[in-house]
């Protein structure tokens, strides 16, 4: 961007000259701001790549004095492994419940024009948003209460599979909306039913927005702290992100040597997943409500 | 963000699962009690602590101390118990949400650590019931410890005249000063100021003398929380004269609050004596322990947990290796000699927490055996392992407090001046306003201005015939 | 808009009912019902505790006029709409365009490296990066000061709004580069290419091929960027509960709910922002219809 109010400038001027100049500045502008945006965004991410190996992590960026003691630490005397297995549970229940139901549901409204439809996506949309906050926390826990879900994982997992829901239909259906028709219209000439038709033609189609969503369920359940603080009792069912949140020391201290281990070891699978992902199948929102 | 409180009980976080009734018969049997005759039963108790993390040693002294224990004495009273420990750590309103919810929704731990602040609005909304109704008068009376444990400390976990609990401990609030600083002051090692102002003279003659130091650290903030509340603003209040709840009225914009404010505006406004800035950081009082543990701070006020816990030479969370020697103590004194709550000279204030049975428990009589269990001399040693701590129990107290002379000092001069805080429900929420008025001088707003704000919050919290603005 | 022929794998209402119906079920279940209740508590003075946990009393109305009334509700909104004004609108959506715009020209191996940086800060769990930018906005000891020569700045306190702001920017931006970059991907190159040999220069050809092409992707973006950043949690994280300059409406009604317990005003003043959220749709979907040919 920086670049081109200079370059639009130079229009003016008659372009043969100006070309090896624009060039010239164009270069110059996107180099600087590649590097402007390189060091911004990896400035912050610097603590989390030398803290989890240093001997005696401050809040500063340093050195590491490298040990691998903080892991050893981690891993012996906390429930770090059984947190992110919870979490995995968690996230792949969540992912594969939305990812199933979300596809379904964002294919029949992108293919059938169901009276309301467009108001009933907004309605949804805007729901999520406070049902995710905290003020529904109250009647939340009484409702999984009720159904006997509390200390499940499965209530976890509806709770927020609800909840990013709507955003996930809103997201998909427009990747459905922008699948060439011709492709299903072919299948169905050939006697596929809906279902396989969604399943042969269309999934794999729309496979990389698939991905994209999946990978954003697997992070908002990833992070969420108070939905499974809440709702699960057991210790050994707690999710990383609860977790996290137990490294302090007897006078609420953050404990930087566990927390800065546990930071990268808790970060890693999510960076995995989006790693594998957009190898796979490449990372798009393709965004774009076509009406 | 601890309370004061909370770090000296062992208020803890809890969850409470397991402990609806027909899933607790079933997972007892096959404990390695001898010959258990009776039925075989789980209870659970929990607290906000978890191994590894905030409270390790009170969660590990659960797992390792008083599961066995306790198992041990009930198998020899006949019955077959199986105890849980049901660990948390966690900030302590997550804690208090929780226990709010699980008690609401009639689940939750047995046996329930909480703070002593929250007695009042946990009994009004129901959660937990009067110790007479749960296990009888008779029960309750007939337990050895109470003549042991003074009725000052007793109301920590009463509300209403009622005992809902049995307290685990209490504490004592303090000026702390760092006696080398004082010595290049040209100040006395063995200082104690009569007043407001000799505490302020005593910070502006180190400010002039000594660089690089900041004089006096008094708690403010709502960053602090209730600890601002503790240590900050009500031991001024109580100098001033004044207190949050008295006569059926809380405290509105009293001369005795424009007083405290006051003495904040010169603390931290027009003398610069502290350094309104670490106030408001998230982690401000932690910084505050670490700048005095450095000797970059001179005087602050906190609680006796500062001594035990934060710079005990060896195992604190920002060790002083020579505190004995360096550390100073002094009383709180009240604004003038004679001006403090009782025409008080010196003033403190303390709290605590203990214990609860859950009301929802259905087994109420082994919560019981567990509760006073926890408050017998043997478990509170162990549970001390040696360290020196104020506890509930004067028995416990005059045969470990000897060996430390400050604690002695807290236990023997401050609990007989100290005051407790008001188990009313609202407290807390009327705490929040005292720390919001004290945030409100911190950004530079006038006494009046702060004052006035608080007012407006109490007596929309609780209604204006209930708001003394006089006095 | 054409008729039902999007209805090409010959579904049916009937059949497009029963795929929609898992997906409605468990909204309906687990998110309705609980936004029901929400907004009948909004209408008591429930609270988490004490007296009025035990007997609520439906006060109607007057949860509203307390929250439009009070300062603090002001104040929360005010710093919000700011707070949404820099990070989405300004932050997000630009850093965020004109990194996908820049990046289709710089070579791969360096566009990779930088998408891969801008989409870590968005896939971090909260709790780190919350964490990540406290240690490096630290009064003391952060990275910040020490870049900048700042020696003791409390960014948090001195500087609360610009403080979460960058956070927010640096957290949102991959989600705009992202649905940016498919964007631009959209644009015929063949357009491109006209304009250029007709002399356009870059702004030109934004202003004339561009925009016109991905109106709908900028529309989308700012619509959901500006729900979720209105609605989102994350800076609380980072300031923590008691720091007032700081404090947008997610984190106010975390406090005014759960910390103070007020739940009945909590709800209440969900439902504002659920309404405020409303109005920024219906805003956008105004938009939308006028330009949509």
């Amino acid at each position: 961007m920086s670049a081109s109010p200079v370059a639009e400038r130079s229009t003016a001027m008659s372009r043969f000259d100006a070309q090896p100049i624009r060039h010239f500045l164009g270069v110059i502008g996107r180099t600087v701001f590649v590097a402007f945006m390189l060091a911004f965004f990896t400035l912050p991410v610097l603590w989390l790549v030398f803290a989890p190996f240093d001997k005696t992590p401050g809040l500063g960026v340093s050195l590491p004095e490298f040990t691998i003691a903080n892991f050893r630490t981690l891993f012996k005397s906390s429930s770090a492994l059984s947190a992110l297995r919870n979490s995995l549970i968690l996230a792949g229940g969540t992912a594969a419940l939305v990812l199933v139901a979300g596809s379904l549901a964002s294919y029949a409204l992108s293919r059938v024009r169901i009276p309301g439809r467009d108001m009933l996506l907004y309605v949804l949309l805007l729901m999520s948003s406070i049902v995710t906050g905290t003020a529904a926390m109250v009647p939340t826990f009484q409702l999984v209460n009720e159904l006997h879900l509390i200390d499940k994982m499965l209530g976890v997992v509806l709770v927020i599979g609800a909840g990013t829901l709507p955003t996930v239909i809103f997201i998909l259906k427009d990747f459905m909306d922008n699948i060439p028709k011709s492709y299903e219209e072919s299948a169905r000439l050939f006697g596929a039913r809906p279902l396989r038709i969604l399943w042969d033609v269309v999934v794999p189609t729309a496979r990389s927005g698939l991905a994209a969503i999946a990978v954003w369920a697997v992070v908002q359940v990833w992070g969420n702290f108070l939905v499974p603080y809440i709702l699960l009792r057991s210790p050994d069912k707690s999710p990383a992100a609860v977790v996290m949140y137990t490294f302090y020391t007897e006078g609420g201290q953050p404990n930087l040597r566990l927390i800065a281990a546990f930071a990268l070891v808790y970060s890693l699978p999510v960076v995995l997943v989006y790693f594998f992902v957009s190898r796979r199948y490449g990372f798009r929102f393709y965004g774009g409500i076509k009406r | 963000m601890l309370t004061a409180t909370a770090a000296l009980v062992a208020v803890a976080a809890g969850s409470a699962s397991a402990t609806t009734p027909g899933t607790s018969a079933g997972t007892a049997a096959g404990g390695t009690a001898a010959a258990p005759s009776g039925e075989a039963i789980t209870i659970s108790v929990t607290t906000n602590a978890i191994s590894g993390g905030k409270n390790s040693a009170e969660a590990d002294f659960f797992q390792n101390y008083v599961i066995p224990e306790f198992q041990k004495a009930e198998a020899a009273k006949g019955k077959n118990v199986t105890l849980q420990y049901q660990p948390n750590g966690v900030d302590d309103e997550n804690y208090k949400t929780k226990q709010a919810l699980d008690l609401k929704s009639g689940a939750g731990a047995d046996l329930i650590g909480i703070d002593g602040i929250w007695y009042g609005e946990f009994a009004d909304a129901g959660y937990i019931k009067p110790l007479d109704d749960i296990v009888g008068a008779d029960t309750v009376k007939a337990w050895s410890g109470w003549a042991q444990i003074q009725p000052a400390v007793q109301a920590l976990t009463s509300y209403n005249g009622k005992l809902y609990g049995i307290p685990a401990g209490t504490d004592g609030r303090v000026i702390y000063f760092n006696k080398d600083i004082f010595a290049k002051a040209g100040l006395p090692a063995d200082w104690q100021p009569k007043s407001w102002d000799e505490i302020l003279a005593a910070a502006k003659t180190i400010k002039e003398k000594v660089s690089d130091v900041i004089p006096l650290q008094w708690n403010a903030g709502s960053s602090m929380g209730e600890a601002t509340t503790m240590q900050g603003v009500l031991p001024l209040l109580a100098g001033a004269g004044g207190q949050v709840f008295a006569d059926g009225k809380w405290l509105g914009a009293s001369q005795a609050l424009k007083d405290v404010l006051g003495f904040y505006a010169t603390v931290y406004g027009s003398d610069k004596l502290g350094d309104p800035i670490l106030q408001q950081e998230a982690q401000g009082r932690d910084q505050s322990f670490e700048q005095f543990s450095k000797g970059q701070i001179a005087m602050l006020a906190e609680g006796d947990y500062f001594w035990r816990s934060v710079i005990e030479p060896k195992a604190g969370d920002f060790p002083m290796a020579n505190r004995d020697t360096v550390v100073g103590w002094a009383k709180i004194p009240a604004m003038k000699p004679g001006s403090g709550i009782k025409g008080q000279d010196f003033v403190s204030m303390s709290g605590g927490g203990g214990y609860v049975i859950n009301p929802n428990s259905k087994h109420a009589q082994e919560a019981w055996d567990l509760m006073t269990f926890l408050a017998e001399p043997d478990t509170i040693k162990a549970l001390l392992n040696g360290a020196a701590r104020i506890t509930a129990r004067d028995d416990v107290n005059s045969e470990v407090l000897s060996k430390d002379p400050f604690l002695s000092f807290v236990a023997k001069d401050v609990l007989p001046i100290t005051a407790y805080r008001p188990a009313f429900a609202i407290y807390p929420q009327v705490s929040v306003a005292l720390q919001e008025a004290t945030d409100d001088i911190l950004t530079g707003k006038s006494v009046d201005d702060a004052a006035k704000a608080y007012q407006d919050k109490v007596v929309q919290l609780a209604g204006a015939d209930k708001v003394a603005t006089s006095g | 808009m054409k008729h039902d022929d999007g209805d090409v794998a010959g579904l049916g209402r009937p059949r497009a009912v029963a795929f929609a119906l898992p997906a409605l079920a468990i909204i309906g279940v687990f998110l309705f019902l609980p936004a029901l209740w929400t907004l009948w508590l909004g209408l008591t003075n429930y609270r988490l505790t004490g007296t009025a946990a035990a007997h609520p009393k439906v006060v109607w109305f007057d949860n509203y006029r307390t929250a439009l009334t009070d300062h603090e509700f002001r104040g929360a909104l005010w710093r919000t709409t700011l707070f949404v004004i820099g990070s989405a609108l300004i932050g997000q959506s630009l850093f965020g365009f004109s990194l996908a715009w820049v990046l289709q020209r710089v070579r791969k191996p360096i566009r990779s490296v930088v998408e891969f940086f801008v989409l870590l800060a968005w896939i971090v769990p909260s709790s780190v990066s919350s964490f990540l930018w406290f240690a490096l906005y630290d009064r003391r000891n952060g990275t910040l000061n020490a870049l900048l020569g700042t020696k003791g700045t409390a960014w948090l306190i001195q500087y609360p709004m610009w403080s979460i702001v960058v956070f927010n920017t640096w957290v949102g931006t991959a989600f705009s580069m992202l649905l940016y970059r498919s964007a631009l991907g959209s644009v015929p190159p063949s357009q491109l290419e006209s304009a250029r040999l007709a002399g356009a220069g870059p702004g030109a050809q934004l202003r004339d091929v561009i925009f016109p092409h991905i109106r709908s992707h900028i529309l989308t973006n700012t619509l959901l960027i500006t729900l979720w950043t209105f609605n989102v949690f994350t800076p609380y994280l980072l300031t923590g509960p008691a720091n007032r300059k700081a404090e947008i409406m997610a984190g106010y009604i975390y406090r005014t709910s759960l910390r103070v317990g007020e739940l009945g005003q909590g709800a209440a003043i969900s439902l504002i922002m659920i309404v405020i959220n409303l109005i920024i749709a219906l805003v956008y979907l105004r938009v939308l219809r006028e330009r949509t040919p």
